[in-house]
């Protein structure tokens, strides 16, 4: 745990309060694809919290995020209401994509949350091209990618950094190294064990972080987004983390990692790591932690019964949006 | 009216853009200092600096990519791919993600992107340098797709393509870039959608695109020696389609041919072919007929190059055939 670090109790409460929420979003979106209310498929972010909210924590609503198919961690952590979450898995007009995206394509640009995307790759190369206007413009603005480990095999990761570095755009690459892209291990699918050292082969620092120690994450976001609202260029990190549900819902699970493994990470739970730093130094009592976790769960429970109320599209709109303007 | 060349009228268009709005910049390999492999930035360089003229790596995913996320936060970026052989290294980004993004977002982000090349078939340039393709972008919902083929309409065009919030590509024939025409000192923009009537005639109706435009206004020189009146429709854009200006002059003609130096299968010609059918079909006189270039990758000796795509005798004996149904 980064216990040296100086960061002040609002916010460290505020960190807790996001992973919450996110924790207690994707359980209830859990809950609604075994009862058929999402209609594709839930890539939950149970066990990596701590990424999403130590990032975000730095980011303006005018900064972006370009995120992945596991994404709802990152919507909510940049400020998308959970009740627009929920209504897009439903598929119902009231989502962040007005029910044309589902789980994989949430956006909501007026929060900076500039698209999830269902394939792997392409969301690092435009969050280096927000980069790029930021600097054209003048704009003393960051871009975040999000990406799995999965990623850093794809073009797209050499493509983007290479182009991030030469330019020096205000860029964040964060890699969510949760050991596995869907079932393969990242120790298979890569020689090298090691992300956040590639960051030297594109000229940028290159930082490992334990990405489930959300102060860690916190600490190390902050001095990247500072280096690159300063006109100091990208930075690569990499979150060691790990997924604690399927890899989507409804798959199956027990094949390529075992139940002892997954057990040994459910102990550094982000937000139980949390908790007990905040009850050790005194910042919280487990009372106004055990309050934050019911009033989140009111919250979450009125955001579903808004999604489950809110209007499918109408069909003849099914074709709207392809063009700026008609012919 | 003075004349240049259709690259010379293309730069024109974006020169005047871009001082007009700091928000545009082109991305490409050489566009920067050397002023484009074709001259398509020739002089920018010096007047406006490497963020404004980006010189890139051989990364073309890479900057599309880039381009993407760019114009989706408030700039217009111009990508200049010299061959658009090269756009294929960027296809995922464009289909699933240039193309789908005004969609995915419902329409709150906009998509001001122009991805310019050359193409077509000439100089043995060989089978990595002559693809045209225009039929691809043209199948997938998202997508405006132009063809030019003189300099007034390169610049009348390309001055719509970049104030366009929908991604456009330009699609400039090779053997047409050093092409002189008449080209207006004053600014102008011409729309999509509008089909241009290049000649008019009362026996047959040909609709071509880009160099083809040409040789069939040669052959149809020639046909008028012989009697036969031609008229020859150039779409200028092939996503949107003007079916009208084509399905008006078929009233009047009764016949149809397609000359496309591009594939047969699933391609423009086919397109045409199928609204007329539905839309026409009592006007033809006689079946459509298509002449295109050969199903196959493009040869490099200029005996086999010449063999695979439509000539001025090879149109005009189409049409000569086609009035003999
Ligand atoms: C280009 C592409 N190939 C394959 C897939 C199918 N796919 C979806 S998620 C996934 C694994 C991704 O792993 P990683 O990037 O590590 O992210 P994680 O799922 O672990 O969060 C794969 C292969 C895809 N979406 N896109």
């Amino acid at each position: 745990m980064a216990s040296d670090l100086n960061i002040n109790k609002q916010t460290q409460i505020a960190l807790y309060r996001t992973m919450v929420l996110i924790r207690q979003t994707e359980e209830a979106l859990a809950r609604s694809h075994q009862q058929g209310l999402i209609h594709g498929a839930c890539h939950t972010y149970v066990g990596q919290e701590a990424v999403a909210t130590g990032v975000c924590a730095h980011l303006k609503h005018q900064d972006v995020v370009f995120s992945t198919h596991r994404g709802h961690g990152h919507a909510l952590a940049k400020g998308v209401p959970p009740r627009e979450v929920i209504a897009e898995l439903f598929g119902r007009v009231d989502g962040c994509s007005r029910g044309r995206g589902g789980s994989m394509h949430l956006f909501s640009p007026e929060v900076g949350l500039m698209g999830t995307t269902g394939i792997v790759g392409p969301n690092i190369l435009q969050a280096a091209g927000a980069g790029y206007t930021f600097k054209l413009l003048g704009q003393s603005l960051v871009s975040v990618a999000f990406f799995g480990d999965g990623a850093v095999n794809n073009g797209a990761f050499h493509e983007g950094l290479n182009l991030a570095a030469i330019y020096q755009l205000p860029v964040l690459f964060v890699c969510e190294n949760n050991l596995y892209a869907t079932e393969v291990p990242f120790s298979f699918s890569s020689r090298n064990p090691q992300v956040g050292e590639r960051g030297a082969m594109y000229g940028m620092p290159g930082i490992v972080v334990d990405g489930n120690d959300v102060l860690a994450v916190y600490q190390a976001a902050g001095e990247a987004v500072t280096r690159a609202r300063s006109d100091g260029g990208p930075t690569l990190i990499e979150c060691r983390t790990y997924r604690i549900r399927a890899h989507a819902e409804g798959m199956r699970d027990g094949t390529y990692r075992s139940t002892q493994e997954v057990a040994q990470w459910k102990e550094r739970d982000p937000i139980k790591l949390l908790g007990a730093r905040l009850t050790t130094d005194g910042i919280a009592t487990q009372g106004e932690l055990d309050e934050i976790g019911r009033t989140i769960r009111a919250e979450t429970e009125l955001a579903i019964e808004f999604a489950k109320n809110s209007p499918f599209p109408d069909p003849r709109t099914a074709t709207d949006f392809i063009y700026s303007t008609q012919a | 009216m003075r004349e240049i060349t259709f690259t010379a009228a293309a730069r024109e268009g974006l020169a005047e853009e871009m001082e007009r709005d700091p928000t545009i910049f082109v991305v490409g390999e050489g566009i920067g200092a050397r002023g484009g492999n074709f001259g398509t930035t020739l002089g920018l360089y010096e007047k406006y600096g490497g963020m404004r003229l980006n010189d890139t790596p051989i990364a073309e995913r890479g900057f599309v990519g880039m381009c993407c996320g760019a114009a989706m936060t408030g700039s217009r970026p111009i990508v200049d791919f010299m061959f658009a052989d090269f756009i294929l290294d960027a296809m995922g980004e464009l289909l699933n993600q240039i193309a789908k993004i005004q969609y995915m977002s419902s329409g709150r982000l906009k998509m001001p992107i122009v991805l310019r090349g050359c193409i077509g078939i000439g100089n043995s340039a060989a089978t990595h340098h002559s693809g045209s393709y225009y039929s691809i972008y043209t199948h997938i919902p998202g997508f405006r797709v132009v063809v030019p083929s003189t300099p007034y309409d390169a610049k009348g065009l390309f001055k719509t393509a970049i104030r366009s919030d929908d991604p456009v590509m330009f699609l400039e024939h090779k053997s047409l870039l050093n092409l002189k025409g008449e080209v207006p000192e004053q600014e102008y923009y011409l729309p999509f959608g509008k089909a241009n009537v290049v000649r008019h005639g009362e026996m047959v109706t040909v609709v071509a695109l880009g160099l083809m435009v040409h040789k069939t206004l040669e052959a149809a020189a020639l046909l008028e020696q012989e009697g036969i009146s031609v008229q020859v429709i150039d779409p200028r854009t092939v996503a949107p389609l003007d079916m009208d200006t084509v399905l008006e002059s078929i009233h009047k003609t009764g016949r149809l041919l397609i000359v496309d130096e591009s594939f047969a299968p699933c391609g423009i010609g086919a397109e045409v072919t199928a609204q007329v059918v539905s839309r026409g079909f009592d006007d033809l006189d006689a079946p459509i007929a298509r002449l295109n270039g050969a199903h196959t990758p493009t040869p490099y000796s200029p005996t086999l190059e010449a063999a695979v795509v439509p000539n001025t005798e090879t149109i005009a004996q189409a049409i000569r055939d086609l009035l003999k149904e």
